[in-house]
């Protein structure tokens, strides 16, 4: 059974889950059957009450249960691509390659190395020394799955941002619920019908919907929720979390900045640049570069690279290009719009600008040097818009980072060996690349998380598997070796020896001990 | 989901709940007023204030570098080493704490988190280098343990001492500012805290602000990096929601009723020694990690109760309310509560040992109880004193439901020399930690993260983990500009798709 609607009415927003589709212009993908009835307070209640009897007989705990559900996975990649990338192209215009390897081969990857893993991920840690206090014992840290967790994920990468976190909350055993972003329709109703049909109904669950939805859920005590989104709604998530002590992972954005030393090389920096932003879902994704600081003498020849390699990418008419995505929606659109059109914004841009609400496209835009207080730099800008802002030395690129929130990403173009590493050391961010951007996404060996204002929390390959996991301490003692002076009642002499033991690791000491045992 | 209306009812039940303390903690403390501390009243100026001197400090990179942080850990030995005496009166101003479980449990255990800390920091703070993968070949990735800036540390009552200072090692290792919020409810301790920190570190990044619900509410509104809070799950709400305000993570180190369950098979002098050791022998029983419970069968209940009987008594003699070995009931307000939840109906009846209790000394004898209700209040909310009850099962079996049932606690502990019961107790009996055949010693072990689930609490601490609890773990890429590949960019083309899958779905050797 799929539990809930996909509401068409979109109902009056409490100011809280955000912006939403008005009327998508592309198409309505109504899956007729997911229609039949509205969720309410009751089914969430009994959601749960089903996921926590599962979770409670330990239906999710063994090695086989959590592998079977990840091939599960594995398959629906292999036959299901290319539904995946059809309802990818409704939502946002995604191009294939972009959706084939940036949503489908990464997920593919993300399962096999699960799989791989899973016996090492399970096994507990021994731990290698207990101390003296405590001896003879031994100890170890035991994965404990967390629950029922919830996954609520977002509209821009809507398979893999849902996908990713699932594959964490089942290789740790988890019984999960996930709630795609209502703002990709056919995305959000193809995961439902997907996961219904491939996965464990007992254990594993989609509810689909918006406001109304999301707020039932949040209502239910859970044991992990990890949200990927705005900070904006990432700060009620963790409000409600707080109700009962559920334990968060907010995986948000913010603005990423590039740093581009003259001392690198450009026609590359140029190209990465532009694959990581206009190439990553047209600039709609959490770790794209959001804007540009490099030197006022510099600058004109970034200007020109970028020109020249935008139009080598995307043509002389980049509105026509089928290489980009477009903007999710009007909203968006018209965000997007006002952002470019704010007084001492809209005279700044050095190229592209144009734009088309009918079709949610806009073009690839450069712009320079626009106010810092502008909304172009004060909000993240999560689409195709870059403004460059120039320094008069390199140097001052660190105040400006660490004047503004903690970013996701930071990225720094240089071959300056120096600079790479300073950079890498003292900028905060969630994530810092040398030379690329958001390629450190698909390196699984390193935690992919937020920082201050973009999140906290991380996942990706074995993180995941932690992320949704209770790192349980556990110490075996032996009855041998028991020392009266632990007890009451306590002597002078007692206090001595004990304080010695404590103290120090030394092998006389605990001969001493044991000689007293 | 409004948060403005949840902020004040979270502010409201803030002062609802703290202000359960009482005005005059305690006619036996010495009276310890500091006249600089009482010279002014703390307000959102001096909050909003703190925290921008200490921003600018930690900015100004202060706190980063190696040698400040091992100066810093440093001076917190010779804390402990010049002013045991002091801490010991401290706390037996505060808590009438016997010496040995100052001088052990608090004074030694810093030592040992101190002297580890400035042993491994070299290592801790060291990038972990990463494998990469070959889609982003040729680079180099590690990660790279990154101070979170200004932090928060509101720390209890019970352990004044080690919940205040360990919780600082952690921040200071990982090269942040931090400011200290004690507890109130131990004044002696609170004060002392402020004195010694003030005197010994560097005030431009570590500070103590004393006080109660007007400070830590003030404190709360700023927009902190971390916050790490001992106490109630009650007010760990409270510290999450204020949190979420500002996006800021928390480790919130909770409580719960954590259970000792006693096999039949075991050896039995030994388990209630240990039992008695880690319950009255650890602050009388307020400790986080104290045992609440226990679970036995009703077959063995007459033999556990017997020997813990018998040692109670060779521990503590004949008049254990004589006995200067326990701590006393940190206040009025406290005894109040535990003298509530031991009259209950149902429930006072059911004492086989103890029960007398002493409230101008705040002193309740060791009090073991068997079978009370399990909805009464003993068994409803965390005890936090030197009462015990017994709770007998028909077969031990039953054990795993009776604590499955309950919120997750912070501790669950089992007597047995069955090495099947053993394995199964810690794989599937959910708690932050779990010891077999002893309590409370796994706090001993800095390789052991230390923290709760659920009810109990989240995030951890102690030894390394002290330091990843307050660090971010920043991932950081380098690579080169050499081995550029076109198929990466647009305009994309069949060929290009095709490889760009093998190339991210295979290895090396396919490619």
């Amino acid at each position: 059974m799929i539990i809930g609607v996909r509401s068409n009415v979109k109902e009056d927003n409490p100011a809280s889950l955000g912006i939403r589709a008005q009327s998508l212009s592309v198409f309505a993908y109504v899956s007729v059957y997911v229609m039949v009835k509205v969720f309410q307070a009751a089914d969430a209640t009994d959601l749960v009450t089903e996921l926590r009897r599962s979770f409670d007989d330990g239906v999710t705990r063994g090695y086989e249960w959590r592998v079977t559900q990840l091939k599960k996975l594995l398959l629906i990649c292999d036959n299901h691509e290319p539904e995946i990338v059809s309802a990818l192209h409704d939502d946002l215009g995604k191009p294939e390659l972009e959706s084939s390897v940036y949503e489908v081969a990464l997920l593919r990857n993300s399962i096999n190395l699960a799989v791989k893993q899973l016996k090492d991920w399970m096994a507990p840690d021994k731990v290698a020394k207990t101390s003296l206090t405590t001896f003879p014992a031994s100890a170890e840290i035991v994965y404990e799955p967390l629950g029922v967790v919830l996954v609520i994920s977002a509209w821009n990468y809507p398979f893999l941002l849902s996908i990713d976190p699932v594959i964490g909350a089942i290789s740790a055993g988890n019984a999960v619920v996930l709630k795609p972003s209502e703002l990709a329709p056919a995305s959000s109703s193809l995961l439902a019908k997907l996961l219904e049909q491939y996965l464990d109904s007992s254990a594993v669950r989609v509810v689909e919907g918006a406001v109304t939805e999301t707020t039932l859920l949040l209502e239910q005590k859970w044991d992990k929720i990890f949200y990927t989104g705005s900070s904006r709604i990432g700060r009620i998530i963790m409000m409600a979390a707080a109700k009962h002590l559920t334990p968060v992972v907010l995986e948000l954005g913010g603005k990423s900045p590039v740093v581009i030393d003259s001392d690198t090389n450009l026609k590359i920096t140029a190209k990465r640049i532009i694959a990581g932003k206009w190439g990553c879902n047209n600039g709609q994704a959490c770790i794209s570069p959001d804007y540009i600081l490099t030197t006022k003498e510099f600058s004109p020849k970034v200007i020109d690279a970028l020109k020249q390699e935008l139009e080598a990418f995307y043509g002389k008419n980049p509105m026509e290009s089928k290489d980009m995505s477009r903007i999710v929606n009007s909203n968006h659109f018209d965000r997007l719009s006002k952002m470019l059109e704010e007084k001492e914004v809209s005279d700044k841009i050095v190229y592209g600008g144009q734009k088309n609400r009918d079709k949610l496209k806009i073009a690839p835009t450069i712009l320079v040097d626009v106010p810092l207080d502008s909304q172009i730099m004060s909000e993240e800008i999560f689409g195709p818009l870059l403004p460059i802002i120039t320094l008069n030395n390199l140097e001052e690129c660190f105040d400006v980072i660490r004047s503004r929130p903690k970013p996701l990403a930071a990225y720094l173009f240089t071959q300056n060996q120096k600079l790479k590493e300073r950079f890498a050391l003292t900028v905060s961010a969630g994530g810092i690349v040398v030379n690329d951007i958001a390629v450190h996404l698909a390196v699984p060996t390193l935690p992919f998380g937020g920082v201050g204002e973009s999140g906290m929390g991380s996942y990706h390959g074995k993180f995941s598997f932690d992320a949704f996991s209770h790192k349980k301490a556990v110490l075996y003692k032996s009855f041998i070796g028991d020392a009266a002076i632990r007890y009451p009642p306590y002597s002078t002499g007692k206090l001595r020896l004990l304080k010695a033991l404590v103290n120090s690791n030394i092998l006389e000491i605990f001969r001493v001990i044991l000689g007293l045992s």
